[in-house]
């Protein structure tokens, strides 16, 4: 009970963050429209759909599963930045259990996430993105990206614990952009070369990626095979994976910073 | 309550094949401010990240308060408050936000938390600046802040680790006000320092550190009277009685004073300087003086003394 208590007070923290500095969410949340437009308008005219359809129907859904993995930075630098100043410590030298400071990492985390969802959800609308699937398939769609961020949750956590330095935030900054792409996020696998498709394929964020397609009733780029006939099991699959590693690794983490 | 507030016992914590903790012995009385004296790397902070249950010592036996430090660190978390070497504030957030927070977090309720801050915000004069984001305080502000959010839970023993490395004069003296605010409440302090005035100042005992093992404990006079020798200095009026007042010294010294014929003195290491400045006083009744007197060695001749590792001390 004290840890959700904990949990929720410093989610709280969070979110006054973005009262005082609404800067960081505004940008971001310009960055990600500012991406839906380009791909949308500048590269989407000279992409054709296996199995056809509309390119932004096709796109939005990979945004969003695009968005759970750039949530990863977020996470990463902020638990960075709270070891880095001493506040982890503080915490630690308080009576605060650790699943407290954890369960207000995810709370604060989700809540981005869902923000940056909405927003992406709305300019989606905008430009002629719509949801042609039942509203319990649209709801079972925003859960499975949640599921995604939950899981790359403990990655980031994990990674912002073990790696410290300004350089390694950086490098992941970077990295995440080739693990981004290598997926079915902004064209589809079927018109990569071979290696290439069959590494896109088995990221985690084409199988969500698919899998909110279907939900949506959205044209998913694929014509069949094994990852497309079993995206909704693997968008489950996936995060449950990526968490069954991590987060036991972040426990270790953190309890590595007794040692 | 008869147990000391901290206590420490033949402490010894490894890393890789180096030993930060070499058999580190403590004992804090309760109400008393305790200074861990020694150069970088003495061992200093992972004493105060051991006692604070940050980390975990490899041997030895720890207690707060009377409470076991490996066995029941959840206690422990109650009863003490960490002053880090950074400011370990919410930057973004005030410092009313800050005080709040971290008291909820500590389990006090909502009310409870919110005049806790406000009587903490007044103590440390913060009122003024206690809806401003912490980014926009200046550094000795921080430190109170600081230390005011290690002090919600009203912990028995506050640990401060280097409260005031790399602040102006002017900050310092401030947390020096701060910490002796905190004393006059009744909390113990362990404080960490490198700089031998603060520890002069504030401190009752002192423990002076060297590779992870207490090589002097003792109050700050007992320690210049143990490990420094005192100087018997005089100063003439006129540069030619030098030669006369050098022999006088000489004769109760039994070793040749130094002599600064800038400063037209001469001043020499005495064991029992009382007597000897009586028989100064005697031996240079005729000579026209401008100063006689004992000057007591620094903490900092002690530190240096101790602290070169080509001295062998007794402990």
């Amino acid at each position: 009970m004290s840890a959700l208590r904990d949990g929720s007070l410093l989610t709280g923290r969070e979110l006054r963050h973005w009262a005082r500095q609404p800067a960081t969410p505004i940008f971001g949340t310009l960055f990600q429209i500012m991406l839906l437009l380009m791909f949308a308008f500048l590269f989407g005219g000279a992409i054709d759909l296996p199995g056809g359809g509309d390119y932004t129907s096709f796109l939005l859904p990979g945004m969003l599963a695009l968005t759970m993995l750039f949530g990863l930075e977020g996470t990463m630098t902020a638990i960075g930045a709270d070891t880095k100043k001493g506040i982890t410590d503080r915490f630690r030298s308080m009576p605060i259990s650790s699943a407290g400071v954890v369960l207000g990492r995810a709370g604060a985390d989700l809540a981005v996430s869902v923000l940056n969802l909405v927003v992406l959800l709305i300019g989606g609308l905008l430009i002629g993105w719509r949801v042609t699937g039942g509203p319990g398939g649209a709801l079972l769609a925003v859960l499975l990206l949640l599921w995604l961020r939950f899981a790359f949750l403990w990655v980031g956590i994990f990674l912002g614990l073990t790696f410290r330095s300004e350089g390694a935030s950086m490098a992941v900054q970077i990295l995440v952009w080739p693990l981004g792409f290598l997926s079915n996020a902004f064209v589809s696998p079927e018109t990569m070369p071979g290696w290439i498709a069959a590494v896109s394929n088995v990221n985690p964020i084409s199988a969500t990626a698919t899998a909110v397609r279907e939900l949506f009733g959205n044209p998913t780029g694929a014509t069949g095979g094994f990852f497309a006939d079993n995206a909704l099991a693997l968008a489950v699959a996936w995060p449950l994976l990526l968490t069954l590693v991590f987060l036991p690794l972040s426990a270790r983490a953190y309890r590595r910073l007794r040692s | 309550m008869t147990s000391p507030a901290l206590e420490a016992r033949a402490l010894r914590k490894r890393f890789g094949t180096t030993a930060a903790l070499d058999g580190f012995d403590l004992t804090v009385a309760r109400g008393s401010v305790h200074g861990l004296l020694g150069p970088n790397g003495a061992g200093k902070s992972t004493a105060v990240r051991c006692l604070t249950t940050l980390a975990r010592y490899d041997e030895g036996s720890a207690f707060v308060d009377g409470l076991d430090v490996a066995l029941e660190g959840a206690a422990v978390r109650r009863r003490i408050g960490l002053v880090g070497q950074s400011a370990a504030v919410d930057e973004v957030l005030g410092g009313r936000e800050n005080l709040v927070l971290f008291g909820r977090l500590s389990g006090l309720p909502k009310a409870a938390a919110r005049s806790r801050a406000d009587e903490l915000l007044e103590r440390f004069d913060l009122v003024d600046a206690a809806t401003r984001a912490v980014s926009t305080y200046s550094g000795g502000m921080r430190r109170r802040l600081d230390i005011a959010a290690s002090l919600l839970l009203r912990p028995a023993v506050l640990f401060l680790d280097e409260p005031t490395t790399g602040l102006d004069p002017r900050a310092r003296n401030e947390v020096w006000r701060a910490v002796r605010d905190v004393v006059a409440l009744g909390t113990t302090v362990l404080l960490t320092t490198q700089y031998l005035d603060e520890a002069d100042q504030l401190a009752d005992r002192i423990s002076m550190l060297r590779a992870g093992r207490v090589i002097a404990e003792g109050t700050p006079e007992e320690l210049k009277r143990r490990l420094g020798r005192d100087l018997l200095r005089v100063v003439v009026t006129e540069v030619g009685d030098l030669p006369r007042a050098s022999a006088v010294l000489a004769s109760i010294a039994g070793a040749e004073p130094v002599v600064d014929e800038a400063e037209r003195s001469a001043s020499v290491a005495v064991g029992s300087p009382t007597d000897a400045l009586l028989k100064a006083a005697r031996g240079l009744e005729n000579v026209p003086l401008d100063d006689l007197g004992i000057r007591r060695p620094t903490l900092d001749e002690v530190f240096l003394t101790l602290t070169d590792t080509t001295t062998e001390v007794a402990a």
